[in-house]
């Protein structure tokens, strides 16, 4: 019983998550993909995703911080970002990938640097929640495939 | 010739499909990676686009397909496709986050069977098989059309000779028999028999292809036909259909730079200190395209230089401009015979364009294959006379992979022939507007088709003068309007003056030769579009381009220089099906 209110809690959050806008269909497609030849492929990606992310945040942290900004390196920076985060499916931090690469369109150096701290912010609130979400379900015993809700 | 691989296309295809994939994205690439296996393809991934590159080019017929990124850090995803398509002739999938319709377009004309935008979904990778069927189909296709009537006629020969074991040689025979097995299957389309119509995948490697290019340029680029190519590469295991395929891709491949030349223009700074020009209104550009030959008989892989000058619309007002062209040079090693002695079989041909105007000039140089090299540097002098300076360096660029195909490759650019001449020709143009002159020297690709178009806005006595200089070496002979000359080579300079007046919309193409006539085997052609206009054309002597109608791209330039002042003017390029660029050598 237990475990199946476990299970049930974990689909909520998992669903809120969607709900709430901090993750798309992208995250679906990796459940998906999630088999048992790579019961953790998810997990495997979401980390593969945290590292890239930290990279990129670097990257464009060091680049705001000169002066002037060169908003053509700032642009490829963050559209490596956005790229990264779009294999994942999170969502709103996409949002502040295209909000961010709008104001380097228009040499924003302001609207970026406001931007970027909203990415961050984002950012780190997802993967606080991810992270909640995932050790739920591990301790729901819900690993592997059985994670999808079906 | 199968490789080590298995094919296992052939007996479940698309299972089993050999998929290697390109991305700087570790996330992305573990992704597809997952994606691609569940669709039961091999897949192989690669975070560098050089990685995958040699993966490509060791494992000869190792993949089917090749998904790239397109934004990656060593090199361009494009610059990739390119390669690809030219050297292994797999077809490519691209992928970016980015999905604005001019990326797609670039990725389209780069050769890219498709365009996916990220995020993927899985559903769009398991139907990449049909690119691989496709690019079969085709290339069946291509082989059949093209090679049909000379097919139908050596088989029958073959069919004749056969028992006799007559044979022309092995390449004959095997491209014979070949297409006689490829015709009897004709209406069976056995597409899944692929491997016994002898369709194997070749890799066109550096040595292969420079082979290739020899031997079209041999030959001569509009004579040239997958057989004449065949014999003369001496290649034991090469069939023709292979050829005739490869010939094809190169010719897309040239006319896709060459367009992509001409919408880029690259500006030369150009200063022109004592120019004259008072008035400069308007902008003149200078463009000069190379046409890359598209006769479907000659698919040779010539390396056309674009030479694309591009003028901006600058305010001549000020007359500070130098302009400088760029110089492109492909083989930075072959350094150009100035001297008009010798062609050096392997001599790069560099065009110098020296102009003398304060006009905004854009020039670009843009060598398409790495056979042929073009450098044409335009630079502004604004005395009247012409610099033709054969430079060898490379300035432009040689197509980044193209310059490590092959490495020695002998500078092919221009292939002396010494049937042939070396198609360089220098046309010099001086520009003399107010009392400008300008001297722009395009040197043609040898097996391009050159056209320079060089715009020039204002001026309105702007003259140009043209001095086309062939031969091996780039003798490019700048003759100023006022009748200077320098000759670099022992060319004589022939020059002309031609005003032309910048108006973009009316620029054609026109040939502007040196009018010497001496001038005996002018590989080049140069194109110059004089736009009409206020326009005094001095002394037009269209010396003799070289039209590339002729094989031994020794051709007369035919004097359009004129003509193009007056109304549009047809660029005599167009009887040789090349492909004409449409550009307009605008000076004005």
């Amino acid at each position: 019983m237990e475990r199946n209110q476990l299970s049930r809690q974990v689909a909520l959050q998992r669903q809120s998550l969607f709900d709430q806008g901090y993750l798309d269909d992208q995250f679906n497609q990796l459940e998906e993909l999630q088999d048992d030849s790579n019961p953790n492929f998810v997990e495997e990606v979401v980390t593969l995703y945290y590292q890239d992310t930290s990279r990129h945040v670097l990257e464009i942290e060091q680049a705001l911080e000169r002066k002037p900004l060169d908003f053509t390196k700032l642009d490829s920076y963050m559209y490596n970002l956005k790229g990264s985060s779009s294999s994942f499916g999170a969502k709103k931090v996409i949002a502040e990938c295209k909000l961010f690469l709008e104001h380097c369109k228009a040499r924003n150096g302001e609207g970026c640097v406001r931007t970027f701290q909203q990415l961050k912010t984002e950012y780190a609130t997802l993967k606080r929640k991810l992270e909640a979400y995932f050790q739920l379900a591990r301790q729901a015993g819900l690993t592997g495939t059985a994670l999808r809700p079906k | 010739m199968e490789s080590g691989f298995s094919s296992p296309r052939n007996d479940s295809f698309p299972a089993g499909l050999r998929v290697l994939v390109v991305d700087d994205d570790p996330t992305w690439l573990k992704i597809l990676e997952k994606m691609l296996k569940k669709c039961s393809y091999e897949v192989t991934t690669c975070g560098l686009a050089r990685d995958a590159l040699n993966l490509l080019r060791e494992k000869k017929d190792g993949y089917d397909i090749v998904i790239s990124d397109v934004n990656m850090p060593d090199m361009d995803g494009f610059k990739l496709l390119e390669h690809v398509g030219l050297e292994m002739d797999l077809p490519v999938i691209m992928m970016s986050v980015d999905g604005e319709t001019s990326r797609v377009m670039k990725g389209v004309q780069h050769g890219a069977c498709d365009y996916l935008l990220k995020p993927i979904r899985m559903k769009e990778l398991r139907n990449i098989w049909q690119h691989v069927f496709r690019k079969k189909i085709h290339e069946i296709r291509d082989i059949e059309s093209h090679d049909s009537f000379e097919g139908i006629q050596i088989s029958r020969n073959l069919s004749d000779l056969s028992d006799d074991g007559h044979m022309f040689g092995r390449e004959d025979l095997s491209s014979g028999k070949k297409r006689k097995d490829f015709e009897n299957k004709h209406d069976d389309r056995d597409f899944g028999d692929n491997s016994s119509t002898k369709k194997h995948r070749v890799v066109w490697s550096v040595d292969l292809h420079q082979k290739f290019v020899k031997a079209v340029n041999q030959i001569g680029f509009d004579k040239v036909g997958p057989k004449k190519i065949l014999d003369l590469m001496n290649v034991p295991w090469l069939t023709r259909e292979n050829v005739a395929s490869h010939l094809q891709k190169y010719r897309l491949y040239l006319s896709r730079l060459q367009k992509e030349s001409d919408l880029k223009a690259s500006f030369g700074g150009f200063k022109h200190s004592d120019l004259p020009l008072k008035d400069p209104a308007g902008s003149f550009g200078l463009q000069s395209s190379i046409n890359t030959n598209q006769d479907d008989g000659a698919k040779g892989r010539y390396q056309f230089s674009g030479n694309n000058l591009f003028g901006q619309a600058v305010d001549i007002k000020n007359h500070e401009g130098d302009l400088k062209g760029i110089v492109s040079e492909p083989r930075p090693d072959n350094k150009t015979s100035l001297t008009p002695d010798v062609p050096d079989p392997q001599e790069t041909s560099s065009t110098q364009m020296s102009f003398d105007h304060s006009f905004a000039l854009g020039s670009e140089v843009k060598y398409a294959a790495f056979d042929c090299s073009i450098p044409a540097q335009y630079s502004w002098s604004e005395t009247p006379e012409i610099n033709f300076k054969q430079e060898n360096k490379p300035v432009l660029q040689l197509e980044d992979g193209f310059s490590q195909l092959p490495p020695h490759a002998p500078q092919h650019h221009i292939q002396i022939d010494p049937l042939h001449s070396v198609q360089s020709i220098t046309s010099g143009l001086s520009l003399t507007g107010r009392n400008t002159s300008g001297a722009i020297k395009v040197e043609p690709l040898y097996a391009e088709y050159k056209s320079a178009h060089v715009s020039h806005a204002s001026p309105k006595e702007s003259a140009i003068d043209m001095l086309p200089v062939q031969s091996k070496s780039h003798i490019i002979d700048n003759h100023s309007f006022e009748a200077n000359s320098t000759a670099i080579s022992s060319m004589k300079p022939q020059g002309f003056s031609l005003s032309c007046i910048t108006d973009f919309e009316s620029c054609h193409r026109n040939l502007i030769s040196a009018s010497d006539s001496t001038f005996a085997p002018f590989n080049e052609e140069l194109t110059v579009c004089w736009l009409p206009g206020d326009f005094h054309s001095k002394n037009f002597g269209l010396p003799n381009f070289t039209d590339y109608n002729d094989p031994g791209f020794i051709s007369e330039i035919p004097a359009h220089l004129y003509d193009a002042l007056t109304a549009d003017y047809e660029c005599p390029f167009d009887q040789t099906e090349y492909t004409l660029v449409d550009q307009g050598l605008f000076i004005a």
